[in-house]
């Protein structure tokens, strides 16, 4: 199955503005302008690009505390994500959740989570309530080598294939949780774990954009027609740390530098693209321009944006009281 | 109107919601029965029969028995209720809140807030409290007070039949998360329940009764035993007003005010832990904002501060029953 | 001699009473009584009001204190003339007691509950209360109301005669979807008749109070075959006047402190408002389909803040007798519309009663009926 030239300009565009979204924010916070935990997800585009564009409004994605990422591919707003990092009123989500919370449910983003392991039953729940309404969604979570040892996924993968959901459970495994390396943390493989709940499951080289699109695909229809779930064990690196201010001793010397140039995402995008001749080197360029000028107002337009007033304190802890 | 016990009230209120309202789902441990197993379909309607004979009439895509699974499937629930469903999860003892609480306080109570208004999360977790049947300690406690205690969940602990159906009709339309408090001990309590569906809107208080000499704020299955105490007691000349907030976020403090304001006198009966409970909570406030109408200090009578015990004659001396409330009654009056 | 010894004691008002409390006697022993004289204040869990006293003479014993509850029926007090000796009175009183506290246990289990039936595609709860020869008393409350407004009546004027307090639909017990057809005095009078046909009750001599009392001058204008007498009592239909606020005060209250001062309009002395009486309203007005059959009502009888429907050009051709009773403090329905009407037409108005003045004045309203129906 093919990409066609739209949808191969519309994954770049996303990628090339996650990178963008994120190295303005890592240059930000370094200023310290930016408040509170910021998590970036620079070096994983191809992992929630992949994924999210077969998606459509009505299927939900689950993220983690490393959330940006996720809600560009699933069509949030960059301004006004921006502003909600920055904490304004017009963020997303009015300034009260932040980086950790940003989350659209219109375009079906149940949410970054502060909780490690918060977004497996969540999904569960939005492929409960697709499969329930029929509206032929499925529901992804996003989660890290960290959250899948939590007993919310394992409990989430079991409760998703006895109940048949069209639920999706990506595991990006960046070899880090926090500064844990995955490889020591997670016993067993994550494929051989989703088997042993008889799900099916894929482990694939998140850098390849095409590998994890070709899974995703795969995944989701199964998940559509009523297959039930399914696990892709995604395998990829982040540039940054843990969070923003992480000197990252704990990674070896060199490592960072060496995957951005062997073996960056978008670069390898570019080159089988442009190799294969179904792109011009010409529109990616005007795609990295594009972003960096998105990114370049959104950051303007988010600083000088007005913060919440007092009144917005008390606001939205319920519907009604 | 007709006769009905606390537990035909609630499995007629979600009987009549389901009915009303396709959203509306069931799910929990065993709440149909049966799942995958041999024998009888709908074996149990949940351990106490609550939920008997509504996975019949509704099928199991509407009545989903879990596997025992507190944070996925209660977590599905929360994440349910965000995409557009109303669903009713039961959490079987409330006791069990500590394999699924993230769920519950992080998530559900959170979503409106943290995504700026944007999020609807009506999910109604339900789940069995209270002493007196010996299950001992993780299976008898109140812990509503915890449920209080978080910002963005709403709280509801009927008393009597009447309350319970409405109360849960009401929590099953309403948008933020509510968790409803059954007592095991008044399952089997008669009442006259209204068979049309009705609602009962939060934060309203039920004045039981009205009397000049001490107020009495009580909760669940002490409203009962207060009763009792304020009978026994008129019979003496002493008139106790006996106020059941219903629900303890939101709670009617306007209502507990005003009566103690009246009285002079307050007794709190609470059969939680007596530390941050909802005795501490009402005596604060009315320390604080009707001060110069008390007569005397507030009385508190709470369970102790220790587990459930197993032994009969232990859990008996654990539960605040009529006798605590009586010398608690007296010893206010005494001032 | 326990002939001249008259026993005053514990009235039942309405079904659901058990007991009440002697809140305050109001008259000293050794008094004059006369007929209607009131003579205590009981309270009830449902409602507060004035005791008039039901025999002539001196009142020789007060025999419950204030505060105290006692069992509907218990003795409160007895009057007799200065013939009979002290020593007759405690023999009377001992007796009474013993006998008494077989009764109380006998009554309580024969208490009797309303019903339901189908009629005219809707269902309607009905209290049958009384046997008797002629036409049924039929009584129809008014809006917000329901069978019950008529607990100080229905079992005084069962006596001889057969009683029926019916469920409006959209109230009580009745139907609560309006959502078929209209819902004015027309289409409410066509309820009743339903109603009628169903229990096979060819004429009945209706009692109708407020909203209710227009639908019974409807019937007894438009149906005169099926009505021996009509009794307006605060009625509606009588000129176009109502009160906006009372109306949507009672819509819009959900809470007790909101409806508390709605009701209290109801009444001259804003005491007979208990606390039980507004529980049982607000358990009303919380049923599913209720706010939405009392706005249909309020659309198709008060809209525009007047009544839709004046009747009283048409009361001088009316065939069968009507009687008109008012209260003077009426703040629902003036009372002014008790006047000018046609000098065929009986008005009663009682200076100290507000709108419920067949809750207020019950013995006096009671007394106006019973004369009324038997001719």
């Amino acid at each position: 199955m093919q990409l066609s030239r739209e949808e191969l300009l519309k994954a770049y565009r996303q990628m090339r503005t996650i990178r963008a979204f994120e190295d303005a924010v890592h240059e930000e916070f370094s200023a310290g302008n930016i408040p509170g935990f910021v998590h970036l997800y620079a070096g994983e585009e191809a992992s929630g690009v992949g994924v999210c564009l077969h998606l459509m409004d009505h299927d939900y994605i689950a993220s983690t505390h490393r959330g940006h990422g996720h809600c560009i591919a699933k069509g949030c707003d960059p301004k006004a994500m921006m502003a909600e990092i920055f904490g304004r009123k017009d963020g997303l989500c009015g300034g009260k959740g932040g980086s950790m919370h940003v989350a659209d449910l219109s375009t079906g983003m149940m949410g970054a989570n502060g909780i490690v392991g918060g977004g497996p039953p969540l999904i569960c729940g939005a492929a409960l309530s697709a499969k329930t309404l029929r509206t032929g969604g499925v529901a992804i979570a996003f989660v890290g080598d960290g959250g899948s040892n939590q007993g919310t996924t394992a409990e989430s993968l079991n409760l998703a294939k006895v109940w048949n959901l069209p639920a999706i459970f990506v595991f990006e495994d960046n070899g880090y949780a926090e500064s844990t390396a995955s490889s020591w943390a997670c016993a067993g493989d994550l494929v051989e774990r989703g088997k042993a709940y008889g799900i099916p499951s894929r482990r694939v080289d998140g850098h390849d954009f095409f590998e994890v699109w070709d899974a995703a695909r795969e995944a989701i229809e199964r998940a559509r027609s009523g297959g039930g779930p399914s696990v892709i064990h995604v395998k990829c690196a982040r540039y940054y740390g843990h969070f923003e201010g992480d000197a990252m001793t704990y990674r070896g010397v060199g490592e960072v530098d060496e995957i951005k140039a062997e073996r960056d995402c978008l670069k390898l995008f570019r080159q089988r693209v442009t190799e294969a001749g179904l792109l011009e080197a010409a529109q990616l360029d005007a795609i990295d321009q594009e972003a960096k000028r998105v990114i370049d107002q959104a950051l303007a337009e988010a600083k000088a944006a007005p913060g919440p007033t007092a009144a917005d304190l008390l606001t939205d802890v319920y519907a009604s009281y | 109107m007709s006769k009905k016990s606390y537990r035909e009230a609630i499995n007629e209120a979600l009987r009549q919601e389901m009915e009303r309202d396709p959203r509306v789902i069931l799910m929990g441990e065993d709440v149909a029965g049966g799942m995958g197993s041999p024998g009888e379909d709908d074996a149990w309607g949940g351990p106490f029969g609550l939920t008997k004979g509504i996975m019949p009439i509704f099928g199991r895509d509407r009545v989903l028995d879990t596997p025992i699974t507190e944070s996925a499937f209660i977590g599905a629930a929360v994440g349910a209720a965000a995409t557009g469903l109303r669903p009713v999860a039961e959490l079987m003892f409330v006791d069990f809140f500590g394999v699924c609480f993230d769920q519950i306080f992080n998530q559900a109570a959170k979503f409106r807030y943290m995504f700026g208004g944007k999020a609807v999360t009506p999910l109604v977790v339900m789940t069995m409290y209270g002493a007196g049947l010996r299950k001992a300690a993780q299976h008898s406690q109140c812990l509503y007070p915890v449920f209080t205690h978080i910002p963005g969940l709403k709280v509801a602990l009927p008393s009597n039949p009447y309350d319970a159906k409405g109360l849960l009709a009401q929590a099953i339309r309403d948008d933020d998360p509510v968790v409803f408090f059954q007592h095991n001990l008044l399952h089997d309590e008669q009442g006259e329940v209204p068979d049309e569906s009705y609602t009962i809107p939060f934060g309203e208080a039920d004045l039981t009764r009205e009397g000049d000499d001490v107020t009495i704020v009580a909760f669940g299955r002490m409203v009962g035993f207060s009763n009792q105490v304020a009978d026994k007691l008129a019979k003496e000349g002493i008139g106790c007003t006996v106020i059941d907030p219903r629900t303890t976020s939101p709670l009617d403090t306007d209502t507990i005010l005003e009566c103690v304001e009246e009285t002079g006198r307050l007794v709190v009966v609470d059969e939680a832990h007596p530390r941050c409970s909802m005795a501490t909570d009402i005596a604060a406030l009315a320390a604080q904002h009707v001060f110069k109408a008390l007569k005397g200090p507030i009385e508190q009578v709470t369970a102790p501060h220790a587990p459930v015990p197993f032994s009969p004659q232990l859990e008996d001396l654990y539960i605040p029953g009529p006798d605590k409330i009586e010398a608690a009654v007296r010893r206010a009056m005494a001032s | 001699m326990s002939e001249g010894i008259k026993p005053i004691v514990m009235p039942k008002w309405g079904l659901a009473m058990r007991e009440g409390m002697v809140a305050k006697w109001l008259v000293e022993e050794g008094a004059e009584l006369s007929g209607g004289d009131e003579i205590l204040d009981i309270e009830t869990s449902k409602i507060a009001n004035v005791y008039e006293s039901p025999v002539a003479g001196p009142l020789r014993r007060r025999l419950v204190g204030e505060g105290e509850i006692v069992p509907v029926g218990a003795l409160l007090g007895v009057v007799a003339d200065s013939s009979v000796s002290d020593a007759e009175l405690d023999a009377f009183v001992a007796r009474f007691q013993e006998e008494f506290a077989v009764h109380a246990a006998e009554a309580g289990a024969a208490a009797p509950e309303p019903e339901t039936i189908e009629a005219g595609g809707r269902r309607f709860r009905y209290l049958a209360l009384g046997e008797g020869e002629g036409p049924p008393i039929v009584f129809i409350h008014g809006f917000g109301g329901d069978l019950n407004n008529w607990q100080f009546n229905q079992e005084a004027l069962a006596e001889g005669h057969a009683t029926y307090a019916v469920d409006l639909p959209g109230h009580g017990g009745s139907s609560k979807d309006l959502s078929s057809g209209h819902v004015h005095i027309g289409a409410l009078a066509g309820a009743v008749i339903d109603f009628l046909d169903a229990k096979n009750v060819g004429k009945a001599h209706l009692v109708g109070h407020s909203l209710g009392g227009a639908v019974a001058l409807d019937l007894a204008l438009n149906h005169p075959e099926r009505v021996a007498s009509a009794t307006l009592v605060s009625s509606a239909g009588l000129g176009p006047e109502i009160n906006v606020s009372y109306i949507d005060g009672f819509m819009q209250a959900k809470r007790r402190k909101q409806l508390e001062p709605v009701l209290a309009m109801l009444v001259a002395d804003p005491d007979m408002v208990s606390r039980e009486m507004i529980e049982d309203v607000l358990r009303f007005k919380r049923l599913d389909g209720v706010e939405a059959a009392l706005n249909r009502i309020i659309d198709d009888n008060f809209a525009g803040g007047r009544q839709a429907l004046d009747l009283t050009r048409r009361l001088g051709e009316v065939t069968v007798p009507v009687q008109v009773i008012w209260g003077r403090q009426d703040q629902i329905i003036p009372a002014s519309h008790a006047e000018g009407l046609p000098a065929s037409v009986p008005v009663h108005v009682f200076d100290d009663a507000g709108h419920m003045v067949h809750m207020e004045k019950a013995a006096e309203v009671n007394d106006l009926v019973k004369r009324f129906v038997n001719g």
